[in-house]
């Protein structure tokens, strides 16, 4: 691709190399532990599952017994293993036995430890396999219908009922929509633990539950084959049980997942510790899967100047590229987030708008960029909101972006009508069709407002990006560089959740599903 | 109606305004003119939009004109109409209840501050409960506040500490309690299924419980919340869309000077 913004290709490349550091940095703290969100992904993708009497999850009992053991840094596979040898049991009848009670997992006698990563490493691979097929599954439906070329028309259901989110995600899909995401309850990014079975109850969304996935995955593959077109699941893979939620994904074919530990750590005041190192193994997890990432960038704008603070959100992309790679997670699949959030009151706005969405599609071209519509700056007015949202729309088709979160002319008022969604889609699509090359018939004026703005952001970036490599990444969240918002290492929620790895800790699906893990580095 | 661009229909109507006998305005005082849409979830037919003129005549429309009807799914279909509304109200009868003060600016609270209530305000805000919304608590209190309106963590004689979101009402009480608070703010956005109702009336059946409601100036803000729910629920005040640090601040320390002698004697 040409760079129609003559950005400096020096800086990009500066940029990048500090965004590697801060990451191989924190890098090194991750590798040295393990939470207990990890560890009941591990249980998760090891088959155990259901509740107990009182609705706890199966994950939650067996890591906590760990965790009062104090053992849960040799990390759950290496207990899960040893008893299946010893009782010859498998790791849903196990973790029934702790839940009764009638099972202790430190009091049996130790196997060795080859000899337990064995059985693990043949138990794990049910679960891999599996995803492998989803995987797989995924791709022969995207070569039966072919993918959709141009952007990716996103939607969100939210009624709180997965059954009537089923109901408005088919009619989605039938009106063009290509991506279904199925926004959670409010709150349920701070529980610790993740609800089981199909719910009908939530306020503002829907839980993420394993049954709701495949509810939806069902439902989805039903319009889809009516509509030949493959329509993509999207969930939220964030707050505290970020590798659990990606386990649930992959195993029911999810195909984009929001996944990003800054947002946590700004926005929901998550343990920055606990949810850098539960953000690695979710993404592990999602790359392997094949599940593009969504990144959460566009946040920082709704509560940040997107005039002033639009470096922020190129540095953090820079970051989010790095982790993302880190986990084995390609940039094919690194949707990476920003959003239409300039104030409709100044003047020429929509330039700067445009060199923001350009300078990202040129400095990511692989990524599948998650492009956000008008929010902050929706007031009311239906009729200003849908033009808001026309410009919005421009932008993404004139600069490629990917994943088109489509804007609602009724944002700030309700949960989108199903009538709000079919005209969010049609105004997109009439935009798509009359603009549809229109990008690249398009070249920027040298020197003029859009060049120049693209290249001061891009300089604002670099500059921030090297101030982090040498205050690292934990300082600079304690001093609110990102989104105006300061939060201490030692807060939040989560933080008991941490765990420092034992020399002997031991998770099969690190090793299966991240095998490219040292050609990364 | 068929087509053409021009209403052709006489209008003998009386076309004087009448406070008493208000309706809405289209081009032509009184003629009652209102748009709307809707969906029906049944198909796309001459039947549909049939049912569609007599909702509208049901909610009290003539002259009714469904002007766009589009399938949205199999058994759903979209519909834009007008008409002319029979109904009228009296507007010299409506009494609306609302915070009813001249707001000052940032240096005239501080003026204001200094010289009626003499030490500083200390004020402690939250979007609470399961909220995890922070843009209106943060607009009203973050430093930089919103569309040029600076927030109370500006004003010289404010102490403003805004917690974020999702915090439970024991933990901003408790907080209000250490910090020896003299004003509450709650931000409520997510008001789906009426979740912003019971958070609110949390608050203050915490507040009451604990003997603490008249220890503070309770108020709550979100782009739904009316003065007048406000005050249904037993707060001080409310503050919906379009208000701004400088409301809310006026407000509080008005109500705070008036209070004063009597809370010291």
């Amino acid at each position: 691709m040409v760079s129609k913004l003559n950005l400096n290709q020096d800086l990009v490349d500066q940029a990048r190399a500090s965004a590697a550091r801060v990451a191989a940095d924190v890098q090194g703290f991750i590798d040295r532990h393990t939470t207990v969100a990890v560890e009941r992904a591990v249980c998760r993708l090891l088959g155990i599952d259901g509740i107990n009497e009182v609705e706890v999850p199966l994950p939650n009992i067996l890591v906590n017994h760990l965790m009062e053991k104090g053992v849960l840094g040799t990390g759950a596979a290496f207990y899960i293993g040893n008893a299946m040898l010893e009782l010859k049991l498998s790791p849903q009848e196990i973790a029934e036995g702790v839940s009764r009670g009638e099972l202790d997992l430190t009091a049996l006698p130790l196997h060795g430890s080859q000899e337990i990563r064995q059985v693990m490493r043949e138990a794990a691979e049910i679960s891999t396999v599996r995803i492998r097929k989803n995987a797989a599954r995924r791709e022969a439906y995207l070569r039966e219908y072919g993918d959709k070329q141009g952007p990716l028309l996103y939607i969100i259901v939210a009624t709180g009922n997965i059954y009537e989110d089923i109901v408005q995600a088919k009619a989605g899909a039938r009106q063009g929509a290509d991506v279904i995401a199925v926004i959670r309850t409010t709150g349920q990014s701070l529980l610790d633990y993740v609800p089981y079975g199909a719910t009908t109850e939530g306020f503002g969304g829907t839980y993420a539950t394993q049954e709701n996935f495949r509810l939806m995955r069902e439902a989805l593959d039903e319009v889809g084959r009516e509509e030949k077109r493959y329509i993509r699941l999207c969930n939220y893979c964030s707050g505290l049980c970020m590798p659990e939620i990606a386990a649930m994904g992959a195993l029911e074919r999810l195909d984009v997942m929001l996944n990003d530990a800054l947002y946590g750590i700004l926005f929901r005041d998550i343990n920055m510790q606990r949810t850098l190192i539960d953000q690695y193994f979710s993404r592990v997890i999602n790359g392997f899967a094949g599940v593009i990432i969504n990144t959460g960038e566009d946040n920082y704008l709704t509560t940040a100047n997107a005039v002033e603070e639009a470096h922020t959100v190129l540095a953090s992309q820079f970051l989010n590229e790095q982790f993302a790679l880190m986990a084995g997670l390609r940039e094919e699949q690194q949707g990476l987030g920003h959003a239409f959030e300039i104030s409709p009151e100044v003047e020429n706005g929509f330039l700067y708008e445009l060199a923001q969405a350009q300078m990202a599609r040129e400095i990511f071209p692989k990524a599948p960029l998650k492009y956000m519509p008008p929010t902050k700056f929706m007031t009311g007015n239906i009729f200003r909101g849908h033009v808001q949202d026309a410009l919005f729309n421009m932008v993404t088709v004139i600069t490629k972006q990917k994943i088109h979160l489509l804007g609602m002319m009724t944002e700030a008022i309700h949960t989108p009508f199903m009538s709000d969604r079919a005209l969010a889609i049609e105004n997109a699509r009439n935009i798509a069709r009359t603009m549809k090359d229109l990008g690249d018939e398009l070249v920027f004026k040298e020197g003029g407002i859009i060049e120049r703005r693209a290249g001061e952001v891009l300089k604002k970036a670099a500059d921030l990006l090297k101030q982090i490599e040498e205050k690292g990444m934990f300082a600079t969240l304690e001093a609110g560089i990102f989104a105006d918002i300061k939060r201490p290492k030692d807060g939040g929620k989560g933080l008991s959740g941490v765990v420092v790895r034992e020399e002997s800790y031991f998770n099969p699906f690190l090793e299966l599903m991240h095998s490219g893990k040292e050609a990364a580095r | 109606m068929s087509g053409g661009l021009y209403d052709l229909h006489k209008k003998e109507f009386d076309k004087t305004l009448d406070l008493r006998r208000l309706r809405p305005y289209g081009d032509t005082m009184n003629d009652g003119k209102a748009q709307m849409s809707f969906t029906l979830p049944v198909k796309d037919d001459e039947r549909g939009e049939e049912a569609a003129r007599r909702i509208a005549k049901a909610m009290g429309l003539t002259d009714i004109n469904v002007v766009f009807h589009n399938v949205l799914d199999s058994g759903f279909t979209f519909y834009v109409v007008y008409g002319s509304c029979t109904h009228t109200v009296d507007y010299t009868a409506i009494q609306v209840q609302t915070v009813e003060v001249e707001t000052m600016t940032m240096e005239e609270v501080d003026a204001y501050i200094k010289e009626n209530i003499g030490r500083k305000v200390v004020v402690v805000g939250a979007s609470t409960g399961t909220d995890a919304h922070t843009v209106g608590i943060d607009a009203i209190m973050n430093r930089k506040g919103f569309a040029g309106h600076y927030g109370l963590e500006r004003y010289e004689m404010i102490e403003a500490l805004n917690m974020g979101s999702q915090v439970p009402n024991e933990a901003l009480v408790e907080k209000a309690l250490e910090l020896q608070a003299d004003v509450l703010l709650v931000s409520q956005t997510v008001t789906q299924k009426d979740i912003h109702i019971q958070n609110l009336t949390e608050l203050i059946e915490l507040l009451e419980a604990e003997n603490l409601r008249d220890r503070f100036i309770v108020c709550c803000g979100g782009a739904r919340i009316t003065h007048e729910l406000a005050k249904e629920l037993g707060y001080d005040a409310g503050f919906g869309a379009g208000k701004f640090a400088e409301d809310v601040a006026t407000f509080v320390v008005t109500k705070m000077a008036r209070r004063r002698p009597a809370m010291e004697a």
